[in-house]
């Protein structure tokens, strides 16, 4: 009986410290969520922005753009993160340019095609060109790696090459950017397009993806810099109405040009200030 | 101490855990038809067999047809399940009459493990491992399959446990009596045993097909997710669950309540199969 009461009290006794301890964590809680190609970005700040500031707790999640709009309007989250400008219906959002980035079209590193042109680009994407042997490479044939709905990066890609959601012929549909790499990575005959700087990353890193080069001009951070790369966009934070004092701090941190050299190590664009 | 007072408050306990449970399974029920109620009134269910295309985003209505999806989340499931629970069957035998102390004393463990390992790992391993595999015998290699074989993997420690506890309750009886009378093991476990169990051969069946209908984080890394019915082994697919991963993030509105509508045709398949699968096992007795 007497041990039964010590173990009841040690129990409790737990339970209550627990609880105080996610009392003292939320205290000052950054949550965001939005799009895969900028949460990497904003975890590492977080965690550089945390050091300095212990009582700060950021949490960072994935899930898309829309992810990201659709909980900032509903204030699930305090800061959402989207990886496009924004639209004339999404106005009633304050947005905030953290750097530039664009979307690159990958493919294995064994497959040698040197490069595609636009049109070239719909007809593998819309089924009219089903071996890359039609375009000079290896007798496989081609499997398109297509985003899912409510990712900015397919918005952007079919804005660009001029398609509409149903003409796509895709062969395997992906979420995050990080899905898209790996299935490309493990498969010579995979095409697909993902955030410039992950590509980049990934490219630099294991050297088992190939970026395409757009219109004949390189996919990479230099030519998103230099504003020669057809397919850039910004990479925001979005908030509705005005944020909360700890929220606001963390905003101006991101947008202060402290966190540059962890933008170019992402392989990003700091914003031209 | 006052033994009367004591039992009281260890019955209250019971009684308002059991009730908290209860209360929660009814909300979460509750919670799924009210959501997908929007979608009952102002589309019906009806077009998620006629619509030839699952857009419910689109600006003029949207389209909302999940059958493709239906098809692939049940055939899935019944395909793993056919797969597994024999060789979970196989395997649980194995190691209780067969094997020698050491080797079954493994084969328990690495099941046990594999059970313990979160299905996050299981589609990492598929997508970089399997699918490629996959892929050298049949582009894409995303594909229904490749999703088959990862639940398969996963539901056989699920069905395992359940048999494991099944012999385990039933032998200790039985294997004195069939010593003394000279019946040998292979007699024993086929004739004797596997006929008396078929209730929980049933029930680690059940359990397993509800397990892999409900796969939700592997499937999506695996099968390619595109939606359209499994008219092919190698075909990229989409299952209900998957796709509610997948939209439900950022779906607002009616693609919202579509969603619920889909996760309402999960559980009812679910409890079909159960309902179904229990009447027919009292048949059977």
């Amino acid at each position: 009986m007497k041990r039964h009461k010590v173990i009841l009290a040690t129990v409790l006794g737990l339970g209550i410290f627990a609880t105080q301890q996610t009392h003292a964590a939320d205290k000052n809680r950054i949550f965001l969520t939005g799009s895969s190609t900028v949460a990497p970005l904003v975890a590492e700040a977080g965690r550089r922005y945390e050091s300095q500031h212990p009582n700060v707790r950021i949490d960072v999640e994935t899930g898309g753009s829309s992810r990201g709009i659709a909980d900032a309007r509903r204030k699930v989250v305090d800061i959402g993160m989207v990886s496009r400008a924004l639209k004339p219906e999404e106005s009633d959002l304050k947005s905030f340019t953290i750097a530039w980035d664009g979307v690159a079209i990958i493919v294995h590193h064994s497959n040698q095609v040197p490069e595609l042109t636009p049109v070239q680009v719909r007809q593998i994407y819309t089924g009219k060109i089903v071996n890359w042997k039609e375009l000079g490479g290896a007798d496989k044939s081609i499997v398109v790696v297509n985003k899912a709905q409510g990712r900015s990066t397919l918005e952007l890609f079919l804005e660009h090459f001029g398609l509409k959601a149903e003409e796509v012929k895709a062969h395997s549909i992906i979420g995050d950017n990080q899905q898209g790499i790996k299935l490309v990575a493990g498969n010579p005959s995979a095409i697909g397009y993902v955030s410039v700087g992950a590509a980049e990353y990934e490219a630099e890193s294991s050297g088992l993806i190939r970026i395409l080069p757009l219109n004949g001009i390189e996919s990479s951070s230099r030519n998103v810099l230099n504003g020669s790369y057809p397919l850039r966009r910004p990479l925001n934070l979005v908030v509705l109405g005005t944020p909360q004092a700890h929220v606001a701090e963390f905003l101006s941190f991101l947008s202060s040009g402290e966190i540059n050299d962890l933008i170019k190590e992402f392989y990003f664009v700091p914003p031209a200030d | 101490m006052f033994r009367p007072l004591i039992d009281f408050i260890y019955r209250s306990i019971n009684i308002l855990c059991l009730a908290s449970i209860a209360l929660l399974l009814a909300s979460i029920a509750g919670l799924i038809l009210i959501e997908s109620l929007n979608f009952f009134n102002a589309v019906g269910p009806v077009r998620i067999f006629a619509d030839s295309s699952w857009f419910p985003d689109e600006s003029g209505g949207g389209s909302f047809g999940a059958f493709p999806m239906l098809t692939t989340s049940l055939l899935l499931a019944v395909a793993s399940t056919a797969i597994s629970a024999p060789l979970a069957l196989a395997i649980t035998i194995y190691q209780r009459y067969y094997a020698s102390y050491y080797p079954a004393l493994l084969v328990r463990r690495t099941i046990e493990a594999m059970g313990a390992v979160p299905s996050v790992v299981f589609g990492l391993v598929g997508l970089t491992v399997l699918v490629p595999m996959i892929q050298m015998i049949q582009a894409p290699g995303s594909s229904f399959i490749a999703g088959v074989l990862i639940v398969s993997l996963m539901i056989v420690p699920t069905a395992a446990l359940v048999y494991d506890a099944g012999f385990e309750r039933f032998d200790r009886a039985l294997f004195l009596n069939c010593a003394a009378l000279g019946i040998t093991k292979g007699k024993l476990v086929f004739s004797i045993l596997l006929p008396s169990l078929l209730p929980t051969i049933g029930s680690g069946a059940i359990l397993a097909l509800a397990r892999a209908i409900g796969e939700t984080m592997a499937v999506l890394m695996v099968t390619g997710n595109v939606i359209q019915h499994p008219t092919s082994m190698f075909a990229p697919v989409r299952t209900l669950t998957a796709n509610i991963a997948l939209e439900m993030p950022y779906a607002m509105g009616i693609h919202r309540s579509s969603l619920f509508a889909c996760g309402l045709l999960v559980v009812a398949i679910t409890v079909a199969i159960a309902v179904t699968a229990k009447v027919l096992l009292k048949r059977w007795d």
